[in-house]
């Protein structure tokens, strides 16, 4: 047993390959949608003045002063052109009355709303309107509740799906289609053991990658760990086993590697799209919801977020823990049935 | 552990084994006798159904309809205690590449509980100098080599190897007979399947000739030559009887193993 493991490490250890998209992949992932996703001031809305009527220069130098706005000024044509590609996302044409002023905007286009509003506090407080309130703000952001803090709990929780279908599905469908598999069962070597040898291995890498893709994630991004991280391994650990039995069933049957990976991507794909790891699961109809929430990887996602973010504590997430638990037994006792063993 | 070599027990003994598959008859109806202690040698062209018989005497597959004994103990009840008992080399087993040939018998090893110190198995076939190298970098003679120190790492009492020289250059393949013909020395029992006549002739006490998974024949190599009638046969060639063109080969090349 411990040599069938030690095995199973060294096999991995000599691919490079295999390293790099267990550990390193993801957290180039991380680095780059974090960095996409980074947390920006406040976006300044650009807005156009058209300067053909008499009262715009004075419309544009009230506006200017509003610090949110960046303002250009237009000719008639050249406004109409700015508007339509975008490029504005409203139009002021001062009327032809001294005290009138016109909005030129898409109601559609949130940007264009909230640019209405910024705009026409510029212009009410340029011709001399003074607000009967007094306010003062105060500028926060939390940590937990950015991009950033979604996407690590969801790429922790794929990372475990990928590594213990891939890494179970390929080695053990590599064993099989080189024969070996059916010169080991020639030895006196325990079939159970040899299938518990691969889990093992899971278990010792799976301590490695949960601790470099949160430890990268803490440090770089000061991604939140409100959780117990006892409860927080626990519930890795043991979405990793259950993947591991759905990584076994998925290599029970197939003879080639092209064939497994068939199966593979067949079986992860859905779970990429509905599971949570990328975007919240809540965006897609609610009828079919309670399917997405029976999924595997849809459990652990939640289960990680709620320990890592909301610092729930493992009696909280047990509805996810059950369904994990479920289809880990499940798929296992169905690859030992299904299992071709030579 | 009971006495595993009597007279009367054969090594391995199977009766009327028949399998098929989908398409084929691959052992239609096949008898084996082999004593302990023998060096016996299946031979039959490409599809005869050697494998198959191996196989099944293995317990890797399971015969249609049939009898097998191997040792005097059966697959159906006995299978851990012969698993511990026989080495086996398959036709074309792949082992891990990433491995080195020590951790690969150390893996085989694990298995067995009365295995053989790895040392004198490395040595025995003639790879103490790639001992610590990766199995993906040996070349073909030193895979088969290798494939046959796992067979025997677990100390067995009888050796199954199927086709071990098929693809072998005349030196690696003198480089296994000389080590099947020292296990046997040690008074171990050998099952082996070739192609090759002069292999046959050379390390079979008895040979069974195989064709459409039937036994054509069987005997000594010499009764089986005896029961030639030279009469049929088209003229001989022209041929030394001391040597062959296999001996000038070898002796041209060196008799040395050149590690590749």
């Amino acid at each position: 047993m411990a040599q069938l493991t030690l095995v199973r490490f060294r096999e991995f250890i000599r691919e490079p390959e295999a390293v790099f998209w267990t550990f390193v992949f993801p957290i180039l992932l991380a680095a780059g949608l974090g960095i996409a996703f980074r947390q920006r001031g406040p976006d300044k809305v650009q807005i156009g003045v058209v300067t053909s009527a008499p009262g715009s220069s004075t419309v544009a130098q009230s506006l200017t002063k509003d610090s949110s706005l960046v303002v250009t000024t237009y000719d008639d044509s050249a406004a109409a052109l700015a508007l339509r590609t975008g490029k504005v996302a409203l139009l002021v044409v001062p009327g032809s009355a001294k005290d009138s002023v016109h909005y030129i905007y898409d109601r559609g286009r949130s940007d264009a709303v909230s640019a209405r509003v910024l705009v026409d506090r510029a212009v009410q407080a340029g011709a001399g309107r003074i607000d009967p309130v007094r306010v003062s703000d105060s500028y926060v952001t939390e940590a937990g509740s950015r991009y950033i803090d979604f996407l690590i709990p969801g790429l922790l929780g794929m990372n475990l799906m990928g590594s213990s279908i891939w890494g179970l599905g390929f080695a053990i469908v590599t064993a099989r289609s080189k024969k070996l598999l059916k010169r080991l069962m020639a030895t006196p070597m325990s079939r159970v053991q040899y299938l518990l040898s691969f889990l093992c291995s899971r278990l010792v890498f799976l301590i490695l990658e949960v601790a470099t893709l949160l430890g990268f994630g803490h440090w770089a991004f000061g991604v939140p760990l409100r959780g117990s991280l006892v409860a927080l391994f626990l519930i890795a650990l043991l979405g990793a086993i259950s993947f591991g039995g759905l990584g076994l069933l998925t290599a029970s049957r197939a003879r080639t590697t092209e064939a497994v990976s068939g199966i593979m991507n067949f079986i992860m794909l859905p779970m990429w799209i509905f599971s949570g790891v990328f975007f919240s699961s809540s965006n897609f109809p609610s009828g079919i919801q309670p399917f997405i929430k029976l999924l595997p990887l849809t459990a652990l996602n939640d289960a990680l977020r709620a320990n890592m973010l909301e610092g729930a504590s493992f009696a909280t997430v047990s509805p996810q823990i059950l369904v994990i638990l479920v289809w880990g037994v499940v798929t296992f006792f169905a690859a030992l049935k299904l299992f071709r063993w030579r | 552990m009971m006495t595993l070599v009597e007279e009367s027990v054969p090594a391995l003994r199977g009766q009327g084994l028949r399998k098929a598959y989908s398409d084929v008859v691959a052992v239609d109806g096949l008898d084996l006798r082999v004593d302990a202690g023998e060096c016996f040698g299946l031979l039959g062209p490409n599809g005869a159904g050697k494998t198959t018989t191996i196989e099944i005497c293995e317990g890797l597959l399971t015969a249609d309809s049939g009898d097998v004994e191997v040792l005097g103990r059966r697959w159906e009840t006995d299978e851990k205690d012969l698993r511990e008992l026989l080495g086996i080399q398959l036709q074309d087993t792949q082992l891990s590449e990433k491995l080195t040939v020590d951790e690969t018998l150390t893996l085989f090893q694990s298995f067995y509980r009365d295995a053989r110190d790895i040392g004198r198995v490395i040595d025995q076939v003639e790879l103490s100098e790639k001992r610590h190298s990766r199995v993906g970098g040996l070349s073909g003679g030193q895979k088969q080599r290798l494939a046959i120190a796992c067979a025997l790492v677990g100390n067995p009492q009888l050796l199954f190897l199927d086709e071990p020289t098929t693809g072998l250059d005349p030196v690696s393949r003198r480089q296994l007979w000389e080590l099947i013909s020292k296990f046997q020395a040690e008074g171990k029992t050998i099952v082996l399947t070739t192609h090759y006549m002069e292999e046959a002739e050379r390390l079979c006490d008895r040979v069974a000739i195989v064709d459409h998974g039937k036994v054509i024949a069987m005997g000594t190599p010499r009764e089986l030559i005896d029961s030639v009638d030279v009469s049929h046969l088209p003229p001989p060639e022209p041929r030394k009887t001391s040597a062959t063109l296999e001996d000038v080969f070898v002796s041209l090349t060196g008799r040395g193993l050149h590690d590749e």
